[in-house]
């Protein structure tokens, strides 16, 4: 670890920007948790390249969109535009809290591309474009990402409706209390979740044409080249090496990439529309199912950003508990990875078997605590919801002492000096840790790249600042080194549960009520947490109501996607399935 | 076995006429190697004691797929192990996770290219009916829709344990199944299930006129129907017709009767 990451604050008042940019800068926005400013859409770009360049907020975070239609809080009683664009901001150099840059549009407004400043607004801003309709001025590929080509409307407005939709708030009268609930099935007259524009005629209905990417490589028309043609090869989304339902669109030249664009969306299941209809409470078990092989720190990740807006004490025991099933579950998660980059290389079934050995009795002692092996849904707003049953302990601490380090031992003893591993994974997928950084990577990739950017070290939440663990970093940035980093945290995380299960305290695990009736006070918040993926941050937004305004998930997979196509090209297709199974994707948490 | 045609249960009767009547000498060595089956019998035991899973993951359900298949819970002993990535090469299809609805027309075509026979576990909530993410304007509210399943798999995820379950469930209906009934001996059985299409919605080619009149009717009554989204994109879309159907009735009335009961209790 640097000297220089350790420092956990942000200078966020003597930026200057009031003096500097005094035109652009429209105001500030006292209520989000972070230094926030209202910038004027037509110089958004200036101001990100002042921040980039002069203050060092090399990082661009989080970059969603907010709908205020009918927004029934007091704060926002004079704004008039509708759409509301957030940008947060982060130093990877200094550490430290978030910038927030809210950029006001009204409904059908065109702004200017962030991906001349910071290339990893790609996929953000296309998002934003799908669910929302903001059109990008300047974006280099602007098509629908999480829906298709043809798809009625923008659904994450407030006025877009679904075929099932019954009301704005759960729980839904319906059910609550008559119980006198009918099938959403039988009100279509196709039984079916789907919805058509009055008028519309499927016989003459065409299907848009299917998207193809553009060669990304140098051209060489020097005559010394055999002139060859260049074709299209689809993989994806059912294909066994895509972990999940994902497509790459390549273009390919004999067998080197000359472009790879990622398609996603196959596992798009609205997370975000239905969040704003849950309570706040019912999202803890949909944040589960983000990240599926890592449910324990979505549930703190999310804890943690409705804790930082209505302001709720977590008791001593709850966070040695959270810190214990995070370390466990990143445990599982980088084995599991380690695992099926193996399998991606062809060494199939046996290393990935043994590396989910473990997972089995790590996934024992969460249905112990939860009653679930995998979709925990254990903590809550102040807590977790229960205490450890008898015997937890001791078995927790059995893995954390013998069990893992021994496993872990063995893996890398068995791996990492392979010959087989070294020839693929070196010099294979290399990006500069620059160019990983400006196209918003995050996690054990930039790590991997030499970078020892922790948010567990650089922005310390919950209790991390009290345990002695290092950031293993590795300099070359390639397929072996994000193999190989993988298992150093893994080990870290050890070093950390042996710590934390020697030194939890006795005592209540849960202040409060645990949420079950919450209402957040009105405000915006953006917090962020070390996931085992990388970043994975929430972005709420609260009317005072029961229920979220605005629920936005950051997830790390999605946003890593960003560099595999700079990545890919050209390497070999074989290399294009290990590069993405060393990025370490989740199609939960891609598509949300 | 009322369905077989009555000169197949003689050409039954008349093959095993030797065996049932000693008229075929085994010779004595070979006597406690013989074994007399069914035709069926024998048939059904080798397709379900090696019935390929296809390797397709959808969700979270397909990571405790996988852990079924890995060590502790060894799929192996049920010969199932081999998870073919190939539709050409695979019996099963578990339906593994959440069903979108631009993932589900690779979904039927992946079903067509399947060879008979075939069969469909639906794992998970999800895939059997939407799940928590039935009210989701991408989630196709169970794969039932569009493709037949024959095991439904409840859970969210469903356990290993529950997945071993559902599997043997499936290996007692193939044993349940004769040769001379199945459908994919029968003349023109193998159907191809449409492909759904990508509009402004998914649709369903087997629904298209039942959608055009809905639609067309919606702006004929100058989109009266547009109750739904004014002002926005999703405006003037059809929702058709909110006439319950006597089976919805019936279910409503059943959720009443039930939760009455519960209050009365």
């Amino acid at each position: 670890m640097t000297e220089a990451t350790a420092v956990a604050e942000a200078p966020a008042n003597d930026l200057g920007l009031e003096q500097d940019l005094a035109d652009a800068v429209l105001g500030t926005w006292a209520e989000d948790t972070e230094p926030a400013f209202v910038i004027a859409p037509d110089r958004i770009l200036d101001v990100l390249t002042r921040l980039r360049d002069a203050s060092g907020y090399d990082f661009l975070s989080n970059l969603t969109c907010v709908d205020y239609q009918g927004y029934g809080g007091k704060l926002r009683a004079d704004i008039d535009d509708r759409l509301e664009i957030v940008y947060n901001l982060y130093s990877t150099s200094r550490g430290g809290g978030s910038i927030a840059l809210h950029v006001r549009v009204p409904e059908d407004d065109t702004i200017p591309s962030a991906t001349s400043v910071y290339p990893g607004a790609n996929l953000q801003e296309r998002e934003v474009y799908d669910l929302y309709g903001v059109k990008f001025d300047g974006h280099p590929n602007l098509r629908r990402i999480l829906l298709w080509d043809g798809f009625n409307g923008h659904p994450m407005r407030k006025d877009w409706h679904e075929a099932y939709y019954e009301e704005d708030a759960k729980p839904f009268r319906s059910r609550h209390p008559q119980g006198e609930y009918a099938f959403q099935e039988d009100k279509l007259p196709w039984a079916k979740n789907t919805t058509y524009p009055a008028g519309w005629d499927p016989d003459s209905w065409e299907q848009a044409v299917a998207y193809v990417p553009v060669s990304q490589a140098p051209q060489h028309d020097d005559g010394a080249h055999l002139d060859t043609e260049s074709i299209v090869v689809n993989l994806g989304p059912h294909h066994p090496s895509t972990h999940g339902v994902f497509r790459m669109l390549t273009r390919v030249e004999g067998e080197t990439i000359l472009a790879l664009e990622p398609e996603m969306g196959y596992l798009h299941r609205n997370h975000e529309k239905i969040g704003e209809r849950n309570t706040w409470l019912m999202n803890m078990p949909f944040t589960d199912r983000l990240d599926y092989l890592n449910s324990m720190s979505n549930n703190w990740s999310y804890a943690l950003a409705v804790e930082k807006l209505a302001g709720i004490e977590v008791p001593e025991r709850a966070e040695y508990l959270r810190v214990i099933m995070a370390e466990f579950t990143r445990i599982v998660n980088h084995t599991w990875s380690i695992g099926f980059i193996l399998n991606d290389l062809g060494a199939l079934q046996t290393p990935a078997l043994y590396a989910i050995e473990e997972r089995e009795m790590i996934l024992d002692l969460f249905e112990a605590v939860s009653g679930a092996r995998m979709m925990c849904n254990y903590m809550r707003f102040g807590g977790v919801v229960r205490d450890l049953p008898e015997g937890w302990h001791g078995q927790a601490a059995y893995l954390a002492n013998e069990r893992l380090p021994r496993a872990l031992d063995e893996l890398d003893r068995m791996l990492t000096e392979n010959e087989i591993l070294r020839a693929r994974g070196r010099g294979v997928g290399y990006l500069s840790v620059e160019d990983l950084i400006s196209l918003s990577v995050s996690g054990p990739m930039i790590r991997a790249g030499g970078l020892a950017y922790d948010i567990r070290k650089a922005e310390p939440y919950g209790i991390y600042d009290r345990f002695d663990f290092d950031i293993p970093t590795l300099p070359n940035s390639d397929i072996y080194d994000r193999y190989y980093i993988r298992m150093l945290e893994a080990k870290e995380s050890v070093r950390i549960l042996q710590q934390a299960l020697r030194d939890m305290p006795e005592g209540e695990t849960l202040g409060g009520r645990g949420g079950y009736t919450l209402r957040a006070p009105e405000g915006q918040v953006y917090s962020r947490i070390e996931a085992p993926k990388g970043e994975l941050g929430f972005y709420l937004a609260s009317d005072g109501k029961t229920q979220p305004w605005r629920y936005h998930v950051r997830s790390p997979s999605y946003i890593n996607l960003n560099a595999l196509g700079p990545m890919s090209v050209g390497y070999k297709v074989a290399d294009a399935i290990v590069i993405l199974g060393a990025i370490d994707i989740v199609l939960g948490e891609v598509d949300r | 076995m009322a369905s077989l045609p009555p000169n197949f249960q003689q050409l039954k009767q008349d093959q095993l006429q030797p065996f049932l009547h000693d008229e075929i000498s085994v010779p004595d060595e070979l006597e406690a190697n013989v074994l007399i089956t069914t035709v069926d019998k024998i048939y059904n035991w080798s397709r379900r004691s090696s019935m390929w899973p296809l390797l397709f993951g959808l969700a979270c359900c397909a990571i405790e797929m996988i852990a079924t298949a890995a060590s502790r819970y060894d799929l192996a002993r049920f010969g199932m192990e081999v998870m073919r990535p190939s539709p050409r090469q695979s019996d099963l299809m578990i339906v593994s996770g959440t069903v979108t609805k631009k993932m589900v027309p690779a979904i039927v075509r992946i079903y067509n290219q399947m060879a008979e026979p075939r069969y469909v576990l639906s794992m998970g909530a999800c895939a059997t009916g939407g799940g928590p993410f039935k009210e989701g304007y991408n989630v196709v509210s169970g794969i039932d829709k569009y493709i037949p399943v024959d095991v439904y798999v409840p859970g969210c995820p469903p356990t290993p344990e529950a997945l071993i379950y559902g599997l043997l469930k499936m290996h007692e209906k193939v044993d349940r199944q004769s040769v001379v009934s199945v459908p994919w001996y029968q003349k023109d059985s193998s159907q191809f299930v449409p492909v759904p299409r990508l509009g402004p919605d998914v649709f369903d080619p087997r629904q298209v006129e039942l959608i055009k009149d809905t639609t067309l009717k919606a702006a004929a009554n100058g989109a009266a129907a547009a109750s739904n989204g004014a002002g926005g994109d999703a405006a003037g879309e059809a929702r058709g017709p909110v006439e319950l159907s006597a089976k919805a009735i019936a279910r409503m009335d059943e959720a009443k009767r039930r939760w009455r009961a519960k209050q009365g209790g």
